[in-house]
């Protein structure tokens, strides 16, 4: 279970986070939706602390991460997978060493099962054959299914999915959703989604919380929160520009 | 007048904020360079781009260097009736001085701004990110290789240009000033003291570290954006070769 509490983050002047509280449902998938803009990415990255808050606390399984040592941190970070926006690989390195990497740095595993091990995500995330190119020769679509790959490999109990289907077409990106969909389901992890691709978020996810001045909105299940009648997340389903969401 | 000291104030407070953060980067990245496991695949492959890549540049550069130093010693030592004393001349001024910042200045040029700007690109792509996501420590895996592999390629960079200028300051000076053969080399042996040689390898080691040092520091603190990425490169050039200049100050007064 992962609980944000009270969570602040300003960068400069401008406070983006303004006392978030949210609960992630163990082995759900949990989409964030908002503006463009709103600190959707920066919540996102409080929750392995690759950001660090102002002030609140991030519990995983009850234990504060924010008051954790460095090594400690590690430790829980081998827990998470993340799928970067733009997929972030390494692009010194092929697909294969990519998806490998972090089997090799942080497991014992010997060639052989590591070579097995990333065989089967890349088979699963529909790039079979496709190791020995470099992130560089790839599509966009591509790159993010490689990058789901990677965050895939060591089995992690949490995934979170930044923006997975930003720049992708409509059908690349019903693609990916159902990609991180079958995954969730077939590895049974914690999904925590940033996205704002209205309507297709709500069929993969369990839950959908609206990030919004500052602070979580609402949180419902999918299809409660689609029937909400909280001005500011019918504002964002309809993309309307007048209401309580100050766009400009 | 009080905006004005409080504007002062608080750019005192950056830059001293901005040297611990500096120096902390550094001892970081120098003790985990001897915490296990080792990288010596990245070390290896980061002796290559700053040793290897940088090796032409190095040559091309201390061969003009060294010829540029027969004509200008030749002309001066004349003036003296003291051509013989070419060699002594050449050989101190690369082992004790040029050969360490020249070399230095290469390398800063060659690799120390690729290394600021591929630093900067994997900040900008969110890839150093994803090292951290992936339980990775950042300053281990893409620092520390770095470090170690500059703190043993810039000696013998640095060696191999002060050879290839003592040979480009023989070719000028006895190859086409004149200068007897057998005294270009006994005046370097007679003047040449072990003392001259070992400051030039202090000097190139501790250049190697600083260039490395700024270099990433620079990259791995750059503004994700493609401005930053060019202020950062922009800016680890010039700190790096201010820095060599000040610092090569010091040890000469030191080792003098």
């Amino acid at each position: 279970m992962i609980r944000v509490v009270d969570l602040y983050k300003s960068f400069g002047t401008q406070q983006v986070l303004k006392g978030v509280n949210l609960e992630f449902v163990t082995g759900k998938t949990t989409t964030i939706v908002g503006t463009s803009g709103c600190g959707k990415t920066v919540l996102l990255k409080h929750l392995n602390l690759l950001l660090r808050p102002d002030r609140g606390a991030i519990l995983i399984d009850g234990t504060d991460i924010t008051k954790l040592k460095q090594k400690d941190l590690y430790e829980i970070r081998s827990r998470f997978g993340v799928l970067f926006q733009g997929a972030a690989l390494l692009d010194s390195m092929t697909i294969f060493d990519n998806v490998a990497f972090p089997l090799r740095e942080r497991t014992d595993l010997n060639e052989t099962e590591i070579q097995k091990k990333v065989d089967d995500r890349l088979e699963q995330v529909g790039l079979e054959g496709m190791g020995y190119k470099f992130p560089a020769e790839l599509s966009g679509g591509m790159r993010k299914r490689a990058g789901l790959a990677r965050a895939l490999v060591t089995d992690p109990e949490i995934v979170l999915f930044d923006e997975p289907t930003t720049g992708l077409d409509p059908i690349l990106a019903s693609s990916i959703h159902q990609l991180i969909a079958r995954t969730q389901r077939t590895f049974g992890f914690t999904a925590v989604v940033v996205s704002h691709t209205i309507p297709q978020v709500f069929d993969i996810s369990d839950y959908v919380a609206i990030l919004a001045n500052g602070v979580i909105e609402e949180i419902k299940p999918s299809r409660e929160f689609q029937a909400s009648k909280n001005p500011i997340v019918q504002q964002f389903i309809r993309g309307e520009t007048e209401g309580p969401i100050q766009v400009l | 007048m009080l905006f004005f000291l409080g504007q002062i104030g608080s750019y005192t407070l950056r830059q001293l904020s901005e040297m611990g953060r500096i120096f902390l980067f550094l001892l970081s990245a120098v003790g985990l360079a001897f915490r296990p496991p080792a990288k010596f695949r990245l070390i290896v492959y980061h002796l290559k781009t700053i040793g290897v890549d940088s090796l032409s540049v190095v040559l091309l550069s201390g061969f003009f260097t060294g010829m540029v130093m027969g004509f200008q010693f030749y002309y001066s030592l004349r003036k003296f009736n003291a051509e013989s004393w070419l060699g002594s001349a050449a050989a101190l001024s690369l082992l004790r001085e040029l050969g360490p910042v020249l070399s230095a200045f290469m390398v800063t040029g060659r690799t120390g701004s690729a290394m600021a700007a591929e630093l900067g690109t994997m900040r900008a792509t969110e890839q150093i990110d994803a090292l951290s996501s992936m339980a990775i420590n950042p300053v281990k895996y893409l620092v520390s290789p770095r470090i170690i592999a500059s703190l043993i390629a810039m000696p013998l960079l640095t060696a191999i240009f002060d050879v290839v200028g003592i040979f480009g300051a023989y070719l000028i000076g006895v190859g086409l000033l004149g200068v007897s053969s057998g005294s270009y080399f006994a005046g370097m042996d007679t003047s040449v003291v072990f003392q001259d040689v070992y400051s030039g390898f202090i000097k190139s080691l501790s250049f190697g570290l600083i260039i490395t040092w700024v270099c990433c520091y620079k990259g791995f603190n750059a503004p994700p954006m493609a401005t930053g990425v060019s202020r950062a490169t922009t800016e680890s050039v010039v700190l790096s070769f201010v820095l060599v200049l000040v610092w090569d100050y010091f040890l000469t007064s030191i080792m003098l």
